[in-house]
């Protein structure tokens, strides 16, 4: 079956120290930008901002930390599937939030 | 007649094939068929004892003033009535008891994919609930936050709400891994010539529910530590004088709970989409969409979950928003209600106990959807939130829905499995007190409400007396049938008549193999060539 294959390929996957560093480094970067934003005056924009640097800091630990994007497309479906669901919750919760 | 057969105990199929011996060989056993009936008579258990408390807050609105406990007393008995009855009895209810019994089969699998999975899945129930219990007894009390724990009362009050909310978090984990096993199963173990078009109703309905099983219960369990944080280390996530929210607690856990709404009625409604063909003797009606419609029921309902805040605080924005969404699960609701009817159409029916239990499943479903339509409207709903409507409402949706499909589901397949059968004259006596009792009951709590009456009150004003002593005599009413259906089945099961063959004349898989089952399900693996309400080949795979 090609999902066991690719799941077998992935996880003998090896991601080299490099790599590893590199995003190390972006990640500590990416929380120095979120500190530095919250000195910046950008109003009601200042969620939007904190929100678009967590997303891109996670998708940075799932894809490369945790694999996901050496894995099948299978899961890579579920995850999305997940994240989906959980951008829906919080969007709709923020119909609230943003007009109250 | 039936007590020439009343010497010999269940015996055959799974019920003798096992490597253990006494109560070892319920409680740790991997078998699907053993795990559902251990299931079943855990959450009939809790469901007596959720019945007992209600009966107690009937009693106690029979007048107005005291009349049988305090009003500290009462707090606590609806609050654990509430979580008895939704945690421990009717979110397991139909997916794990009657899911795990027939689903395997009726695809044509001999187990669940994970069976050890499934045995901890059933622990988890056990520990969640003796854990629950436990909350009742010690340290401050039984919780008096009603069921849904809001903060901020939740977070200061005296009472055991920390213990309680953790057993509902592992009750969770059961939650999720039944809906885990059961998406998987559906996807891997279906048999040959299985395909989705061939697939029981019932089935559909379980995979639609797994998916919310697995999607929305990890959101309560969070929720429920973050109200134990707040409770124990003071963090402020729901305090606004620390910068928290009391209103964000509503959203987090009704983005659980409304989904769960769902979890509790969609296998309802598949069981009905298998009595009701079966008991036509007719092909059910718009097959597709029935299927289409659990899973569009199953997205469309977790998005709905702001109408239980409109009264909340929450923005008029938010409720216009989630006003619409709950209109729009109306719809393939009611396309499910409208393909049953078609079924029944020309249809040769025969009245029998659990297509009477599935008439009626119609009815009072019907009823609950479209009290609940005046409560999605925010213009009405702000007139009758928190009254006895709301009560009147989602007792209809869940008992008279639920409650009536799960009883239809064991007097159609429990006979199956134990290979005797109930009488038919008692249960349907039985049945008819119960629709009675249940409606003078619930419907008379709808006019209270519209009347003004609140719900979670311990005293009313003397104008709204005579309608609740009727609705208290409902309760007796409904209580009498309950037992005498409950007595009926016991008897039935354990030494009734012989139940053999196909008498209802099924047509999906349960009912080509032996009965009771062999622990395997089939002798050997069938090879599906028809479709589950494909009469005319009925007792061929």
């Amino acid at each position: 079956m090609s999902d066991h294959d690719a799941h077998k390929e992935g996880s003998v996957h090896i991601v080299s120290y490099g790599q590893l560093v590199a995003v190390w480094v972006s990640l500590l970067l990416l929380t120095v930008t979120t500190v530095a934003v919250t000195r910046v005056d950008l109003g009601a924009g200042k969620v939007w901002a904190a929100l678009a640097i967590a997303c891109v800091k996670s998708g940075l630990v799932i894809a490369f930390f945790m694999h996901m994007k050496y894995e099948a497309r299978l899961f890579r479906i579920i995850f999305f599937v997940a994240l989906v669901t959980l951008a829906v919750f919080i969007g709709l919760t923020f119909f609230d939030v943003l007009y109250r | 007649m039936s007590s020439d057969a009343t010497v010999t105990p269940v015996t055959g199929g799974f019920w003798e094939d096992t490597g253990k011996r006494g109560i070892a060989s319920w409680i740790f056993s991997t078998d699907h068929k053993r795990i559902g009936l251990l299931y079943l008579y855990s959450v009939l258990g809790f469901f007596l004892v959720g019945v007992f408390l209600g009966v107690l807050i009937r009693l106690e609105l029979m007048a107005p003033g005291p009349t049988i406990m305090t009003a500290k007393t009462y707090n606590a008995v609806f609050t654990v009535h509430g979580v008895v009855m939704i945690f421990l009895f009717i979110i397991p209810g139909i997916p794990a008891s009657f899911g795990n019994l027939v689903m395997p089969i009726q695809i044509g699998a001999r187990d669940v994919a994970f069976p050890r999975l499934n045995l901890l899945s059933w622990w988890l129930y056990a520990i969640g609930a003796v854990i629950v219990l436990t909350s009742l007894f010690t340290g401050g009390g039984a919780p008096d936050t009603g069921w849904t724990f809001y903060v901020p009362f939740s977070a200061r009050t005296g009472t055991n709400v920390s213990l309680a909310v953790f057993g509902v978090f592992v009750l969770g984990f059961s939650s999720i891994l039944t809906g885990v096993n059961f998406v998987t199963t559906i996807h891997r173990l279906r048999a040959e010539g299985m395909n989705w078009g061939r697939l029981p109703l019932f089935v559909w309905s379980l995979y639609a529910t797994a998916w919310v099983q697995i999607l929305a219960t990890p959101i309560v369990a969070i929720t429920l530590l973050m109200v134990i944080a707040e409770r124990t280390l003071g963090v402020g996530l729901f305090d606004p004088s620390r910068g928290g929210d009391p209103v964000m607690y509503q959203h987090l856990f009704w983005i659980y709970s409304h989904p769960a709404v769902y979890i509790m009625i969609l296998p309802a409604m598949g069981v009905i989409s298998e009595v009701i063909p079966v008991f036509s003797r007719k092909p059910i009606f718009g097959y597709k969409m029935i299927a289409v419609s659990s899973v569009a029921i199953a997205a469309a309902g977790s998005v709905v979950w702001g109408h239980h805040m409109f009264t909340s605080g929450m923005s008029d924005t938010a409720v216009m928003v989630f006003s619409f969404l709950t209109f729009v699960v109306a719809i393939p609701s009611a396309i499910k209600v409208f393909n049953w009817v078609s079924t029944l159409y020309r249809g040769s029916i025969s009245l029998e106990a659990p297509m009477l239990f599935a008439l009626s499943f119609i009815l009072l479903f019907s009823i609950g959807g479209l009290s609940g339509l005046i409560l999605g409207a925010a213009a009405t709903d702000i007139h009758v939130h928190d009254t006895h409507f709301v009560v009147g409402h989602f007792h209809y949706v869940m008992f008279g829905g639920t409650g009536f499909a799960f009883f239809a589901a064991a007097h159609y397949w429990l006979p199956k499995f134990y290979g005797r059968r109930y009488k038919e004259k008692p249960a349907i006596v039985a049945w008819a007190l119960m629709f009675v009792g249940f409606n003078v009951m619930y419907f008379t709590m709808q006019v209270l409400g519209m009347k003004g009456m609140p719900r979670r009150y311990f005293d009313y004003l003397p104008e709204f007396a005579r309608l609740n002593f009727v609705a208290t005599v409902g309760s007796w009413i409904l209580v009498t049938g309950l037992i005498i259906m409950l007595v009926n089945l016991w008897r039935g099961l354990l030494k009734g008549e012989p139940f053999e063959g196909n008498p209802w004349g099924g047509a999906s898989l349960e009912w080509i193999t032996a009965t009771p089952p062999p622990t395997e399900n089939f002798e050997e693996d069938p090879v599906v060539t028809h479709g589950p309400y494909d009469f005319k080949r009925a007792g061929e795979p």
